[in-house]
């Protein structure tokens, strides 16, 4: 978001420094709305670090003191077991964190190399591939998550697949395109007849032209992960109970919304704001990297 | 080749390409019954089966035979309109989807209305004030439905506005007062009030429907108003819009004569496309509400086990989303001049 930025504050800052860190991060911070992302961001990191010092045990029970509201003792109040929510909001942390990055590292590399190979090699494979690629796009997200996670049976791994099965198609469509476009290129012609092979270029050559553009995208893309994952979680197809996954959180509250209102909002709070992080940044990237597409 | 050839390749090429994907749709759904780990022979004769009633049950299912005899005959039985019987009700499952169909239609349609009617000129108003405050607070607005999940936002808006307030109807699509009085004609509850003469009754279902509904639209708003402002943007830097000014024009008749009506094209399509996500978005919002559409259909059937309900649904919603967008295809170049078809 291209905020202006203020004439005295312009004066305020020192002229640029090049090779600083200062200099380096300046302008993530002159973007208040991606900044305050990127501090979300960075809370979520250590939430997810700092949950054994988290001030309750998550998993242990007290019935005793079981749906106690919001206090001192209990910042976001206590469920149905006497567990302590606050506790479990911040060990949840680690399953969307976790989810989050096998979900990453899994969707943008299988949908990269299915693009960049349809682009290049061009011919039937490609038709093939991206008739592939239009298949799984023609069915809505979540509802193929939803169909392959319980196909599969519920479970955290099993979500992870299911996300990572209906989020490559884009990843491969962007890849194709830039690799039909680079591949008529000179320096990839030169290095044919240099004698690289097929696979050096694709490797050396292609993907980290193409590279960039699927990071600003698979951050934007974050954010609606970590909402079919919640999803998932909530209709009970996510990690399975006593595990304290945020979406299965709000789906425990569900039934005493009146007068448990805490037990299911607070930890929905913790995926909106995690969700809208990821989507300040994403803004802020793409602004960023590609001056057009943010106006 | 002359014109009438290439119109006559792209439209043959055009349908080959729409019966492949109908046929990766159908493969995918097809393999992913086949993923279960579940012994489907098992779930129909049970575990004590002796061995001989288990082997002639598994062939009366067909499963026996190869692999792509049995897409074969699931192909067959989808063509014919058979997309199996569910487990729960022993119906087969196009029928129980029929009677939960219009619950989502209604909810859809409401959402699509509000969203488009709030969106569309929230995005024109950000547009025109680009980088001052309307054009903040609809970013803002519209940032918050993107990140907001749909069943959070539901149950917030339901400890706010049903359990502490009491401005609306809580889950369900009618009061229990009317739920046996109002005869079903249409399956949209709206109608059949109104057909029932029942205006308590009409009033009483918009109190239910509003909720649900708004949840719904707001990200249906937030997506129209990104792109009704990206549109106007490029449409009000070009230059027929700065000589219109020069006409000394009023604003509004620039914003709204001239510009707007040249993003009319790529709205109504990027509109129809916001309505297939809502078929999406209804399953879970519908699970929250207890709203008996296709999504809580689903999810009910998740819960006890029964694949062929999720797998039918699943297929009918990918191809009422792959219809959607072929429609999109189609009407785009026949809107817009430009484009040829």
């Amino acid at each position: 978001m291209n905020m202006p930025v203020s004439p005295q504050l312009q004066e305020l800052q020192p002229a640029a420094d090049h090779g600083t860190a200062h200099a380096r991060w300046r302008w993530v911070f002159d973007q208040p709305l991606m900044a305050m992302g990127v501090l979300i961001l960075l809370a979520l990191l250590v939430a997810a670090c700092a949950g054994q010092w988290a001030p309750h045990d998550p998993y242990v029970q007290a019935l005793s003191e079981r749906l106690q509201p919001p206090s001192a003792a209990h910042w976001f109040g206590t469920d149905q077991l006497g567990r302590d929510i606050f506790s479990r909001v911040l060990h949840g942390a680690r399953y969307t964190l976790l989810i989050v990055l096998m979900a990453a590292v899994s969707v943008a590399p299988v949908g990269m190399a299915v693009g960049l190979c349809a682009g290049y090699f061009g011919g039937a494979l490609e038709t093939v591939l991206m008739r592939i690629t239009d298949i799984f796009m023609a069915f809505p997200r979540l509802l193929l998550a939803l169909a392959l996670a319980a196909a599969l049976g519920p479970g955290l791994e099993n979500a992870v697949l299911a996300i990572a099965v209906s989020a490559w198609p884009p990843y491969a469509r962007q890849a194709r395109a830039e690799a039909k476009r680079l591949r008529e290129r000179e320096f990839i012609w030169a290095s044919r007849l240099a004698g690289a092979s097929h696979f050096r270029i694709l490797l050396r050559h292609l993907l980290p032209l193409c590279a960039s553009s699927a990071l600003v995208r698979l951050t934007l893309d974050l954010a609606g992960m970590i909402l079919i994952a919640a999803g998932l979680g909530f209709l009970g197809l996510g990690a399975q109970p006593p595990t304290p996954e945020w979406g299965a959180m709000v789906a425990a509250g569900r039934q005493i919304l009146a007068p448990y209102w805490w037990v299911a909002t607070l930890p929905g709070l913790a995926i909106f704001l995690v969700s809208l992080a990821l989507n300040l940044v994403g803004d802020g990237l793409r602004d960023a990297l590609d001056p057009r597409a943010g106006r | 080749m002359s014109a009438h050839g290439h119109w006559l390749k792209s439209r043959v090429t055009g349908s080959a390409s729409l019966i492949a994907t109908l046929l990766g749709l159908l493969v995918l759904t097809f393999f992913i019954g086949r993923a279960l780990p579940v012994d489907p022979v098992l779930a129909v004769v049970g575990e004590h089966a002796s061995e001989a009633v288990y082997e002639r049950t598994r062939m009366e299912m067909g499963l026996d035979q190869p692999l792509p005899v049995q897409f074969a005959r699931y192909l067959g039985r989808v063509l014919h309109a058979d997309l199996g019987t569910s487990v729960v009700s022993g119906q087969p499952v196009l029928r129980d989807l029929a009677s939960f169909f219009p619950a989502t239609l209604e909810l859809a349609t409401v959402a699509m209305l509000m969203g488009a009617l709030v969106g569309i000129p929230a995005g024109v108003l950000a547009a025109v004030h680009r980088n001052r405050w309307p054009d903040v607070l609809v970013r803002i607005t519209g940032l918050v439905g993107y990140s907001a999940p749909v069943f959070w936002l539901g149950i917030v808006g339901l400890v706010v506005f049903y359990v502490t307030l009491g401005w609306v109807g809580g889950p369900g699509r009618l009061d229990t007062l009317y739920q046996y009085s109002i005869e079903e004609r249409t399956g949209l509850v709206l109608m059949d009030t109104l057909l029932a003469g029942s205006w308590d009754g009409f009033v009483n279902a918009l109190s239910h429907l509003l909720l649900p509904a708004v949840v719904l639209a707001w990200h249906t708003a937030a997506y129209l108003s990104r792109m009704t402002r990206a549109l106007m943007i490029d449409e009000l830097n070009s230059e027929y819009i700065l000589a219109a000014r020069m006409k000394g024009l009023s604003d509004w008749r620039v914003v709204w004569r001239h510009a707007f009506i040249n993003i009319r094209v790529p709205l109504l399509t990027s509109s129809a496309l916001a309505y297939a996500y809502l078929l999406e978005g209804a399953v879970v919002t519908e699970t929250v509400f207890a709203w008996p559409g296709i999504g809580m259909y689903i999810t009910q059937s998740l819960f006890s086990a029964d694949l062929p309900a999720v797998l039918g649904a699943t297929t009918l919603i990918g191809l009422l989303f792959l219809m959607l967008n072929r429609f999109v295809d189609w009407l785009y170049p026949r809107l817009d001049a430009r484009i040829k078809p």
